[in-house]
């Protein structure tokens, strides 16, 4: 079976600075892979790039048979299937403040699948619940708990149903407690066929969680 | 040097007994009052003269010139800017009630200006039901216009100044002036003769006199004294044959002056117009105030956001020309560009007084809201647009649905602070003719000769109109403010 993410030898650079330099890695479906090293060795560099944020210099990276090349970023509408088999939960998860942990999660099923309201909430109340936090739907962003933020952005991440989830340093604000818990849940959605890349320096929870650990050095 | 210039000019006037300090508005220039060609430090015209003969007359070494708007000459004189008030000054009721006014040197004719293709079917304010007359604020003329709107349905426009009343006769925009007919002639003679007619039959007839402070009426009785001497030894009718005025009425009414002995008393002041009088057409000023803001700051909101969206997400060159649009708007005064929207793009397109002021406020707030947006734009965390990216929302999607509405909250509170600034900068749209708050009080003020309750009453409803909308935006912000 054909890897769902393969990185290959992947190099970015910030001027004369190698942030990166041939990084190959592959993520199979129902599989965890966590991305570990010490902080500035580029793990969220690599994750971004994944995600299209920003472009990268060599290499190749081929998602669920979308690939992207070195070079400028291309525009969005060439994107649309690179973000149908993509999700990021981002380090401070970025949850739109303006918006209830509810409409968070429904914004990508109503405008981007063009979900119906009622479809939208109910497939958003689910996953909300799924992940314990159906209870905080009607919250604002400043309202949730650290751990109760990031639930809420794995939900909006995972609302379009990606393949691929991507995570940056899950475990940085939770405690001990919590940090079990978002192992199950990871767990549980590599069980669902899900390949999940996560970016952290917990070894703890690397080693508690993931199926294969890549050491990125500097 | 600054500090010598200062000085100067806040040192006092010391009363010298051997100068006549006098008060008139060189910019409504010849024959009045103008600055002399030949040397523009100093002034010339009948009025100068008619000071100069007086200065004489009281046995003063010289006549002294002091600056002033002519429609603040009342309020100087009480001031003590100046002695005497002298500068095509009219006689009136409320006047004289006020001020120690002389007896009158001068009649003019208040007469009617229309383009050369009416000549023949405007005669008088009576065939000019429904059509738009033009005249300076503040005088008999606009008195009488205010009264012929009510009579006869004109309607009165008041300018700041009697050039532009022609310039907008000529170019279609009033269909009449009415002013005194030495202003009339000269703007004719400007125009080139031809441009439009002055019709030959007098509106009303009024006086020109000399105002001092109340208080100064023993000055005043001299002055008329030394009045009466010129008129008697021809030296006023030389200085008013030398500035090519004088005519068959002036005889007429110094032998009129001269037979009565005591300086007009007879005009006793009308009763001064309570302020309830006003409110009428102060509401309607504040109206008129209400719906330039208003419509302005939906334009500056408008052009604002694509201004601001052209330099968050334009190509360079369109954030290079939005950027020189916005310095170029809030580094010139707000003054400059409803003139020139005004009266300097007259000879492309000819806009309505009101058009031009909603266009002049609006593009120039436009300008500050621009800034207001992309600040604003910029202050939403950039990792929530990559969220919004990383989700599939298209660029316009994220401005629309993330971006935009959190812009949205800390944009408000300036927003607000523009508004308001707006509905005050609404008051310098008077300069073109439209009447709104500041310019009826200051019609009203001019009137009754005071400041004070004019001044009060208009506080009270530019505050009226503010303090509510202050308090909305505080409500708005607290109800889109989760955070809080």
């Amino acid at each position: 079976m054909s890897a769902l993410l393969v990185i290959d030898r992947l190099s970015v650079r910030y001027g004369s600075r190698d942030v990166l330099r041939t990084l190959s890695l592959e993520v199979a479906r129902g599989e965890i892979v966590a991305l570990m090293g010490p902080s500035g060795v580029g793990k969220s560099t690599a994750l971004r790039v994944v995600a299209a944020l920003q472009p990268f210099d060599d290499g190749r990276i081929v998602v669920d048979g979308f690939a992207l090349a070195p070079g400028p970023v291309p525009p969005e509408s060439r994107l649309v299937p690179l973000r149908r088999r993509v999700g990021l939960v981002f380090q401070a998860h970025a949850l739109f403040s303006h918006l209830s942990a509810l409409d968070n999660v429904t914004l990508a099923l109503r405008h981007v699948l063009g979900q119906s309201p009622t479809e939208a909430d109910a497939v958003a109340e689910q996953l909300l619940a799924s992940l314990d936090v159906g209870t905080r739907a009607g919250a604002w962003p400043s309202q949730l708990s650290g751990g109760e933020a990031q639930r809420v952005a794995i939900a909006r991440a995972l609302a379009p149903n990606p393949p691929l989830l991507l995570m940056d340093e899950p475990t940085a604000a939770l405690d001990p407690a919590r940090r079990t818990a978002l192992g199950a849940t990871l767990r549980q959605l590599s069980k669902q066929g899900r390949g999940l890349l996560i970016a952290t320096h917990d070894t703890e929870f690397a080693r508690a969680n993931a199926d294969r650990v890549i050491q990125l050095t500097a | 040097m600054i500090a010598a210039l200062v000085l100067c000019l806040l040192a006092p006037q010391h009363p010298d007994s051997a100068v006549l300090v006098w008060g008139g508005d060189a910019e409504g220039g010849a024959p009045f009052v103008e600055a002399d060609p030949a040397n523009p430090s100093r002034v010339r015209g009948f009025d100068v003269e008619v000071a100069e003969r007086i200065a004489r007359g009281l046995g003063r070494r010289t006549a002294q010139f002091v600056q002033v708007q002519w429609s603040n000459i009342d309020q100087s004189v009480e001031r003590g800017d100046f002695t005497l008030g002298l500068s095509g000054v009219e006689d009136t009721p409320v006047r004289r009630a006020r001020h120690a006014v002389t007896i009158p040197y001068f009649e003019f004719r208040e007469v009617l200006a229309v383009r050369r293709g009416d000549a023949g079917r405007i005669h008088g304010l009576a065939d000019l039901r429904g059509r738009r007359v033009a005249t300076l604020g503040a005088t008999i003329a606009y008195d009488l216009l205010l009264a012929a709107r009510d009579s006869t349905g004109v309607i009165p426009l008041s300018y700041d100044d009697d050039v532009h009343p022609y310039a907008d006769l000529v170019a279609g925009r009033v269909d009449a002036v009415l002013l005194d007919h030495i202003i009339a002639q000269r703007a004719l003679r400007r125009a080139g003769g031809a441009a439009f007619a002055i019709q030959a039959q007098p509106v009303a007839v009024g006086h020109y006199v000399g105002v001092l402070a109340r208080t100064d009426s023993v000055l005043r009785d001299s002055v008329d004294a030394v009045l009466r001497e010129a008129m008697r030894d021809g030296s006023l009718e030389q200085i008013l044959r030398r500035w090519e005025v004088w005519d068959q009425s002036q005889g007429t009414l110094f032998v009129g002056v001269l037979r009565t002995t005591s300086a007009a008393g007879a005009a006793r002041a009308a009763e001064s117009a309570s302020a309830l009088g006003y409110l009428p057409s102060l509401a309607r000023a504040a109206a008129v105030t209400l719906l330039v803001s208003f419509l302005s700051m939906a334009l500056a909101v408008i052009v604002g956001l694509g201004l601001a969206s052209a330099r968050v997400y334009g190509q360079r060159w369109l954030r290079v020309a939005t950027t020189l649009y916005v310095e170029g708007i809030r580094g010139t005064p707000l003054l400059l560009q409803l003139f020139v929207i005004y009266y300097g793009l007259a000879g492309v397109v000819r806009l309505p007084a009101f058009l031009a002021a909603v266009l002049a406020l609006g593009l120039n707030y436009a300008a500050y809201e621009a800034e207001i947006y992309r600040g604003a734009l910029e202050a939403v965390p950039r990792s929530q647009l990559e969220a919004a990216r990383t989700l599939g929302l298209s660029e316009l999607q994220i401005l629309w649905l993330v971006r935009g509405p959190q812009a949205l909250r800390f944009a408000l509170a300036p927003m607000t602070n523009d508004f308001v600034a707006l509905l005050k900068d609404s008051s310098l749209v008077s300069v073109i003719t439209v009447v709104e708050l500041t310019k009826e009080t200051a019609i009203y003020a001019t009137n009754v000769g005071s400041w004070v309750v004019p001044g009060l009453l208009c506080a009270a409803v530019y505050l009226a109109m503010s303090l509510p909308l202050a308090r909305l935006a505080r409500r708005l912000e607290r109800r889109w403010s989760p955070a809080a």
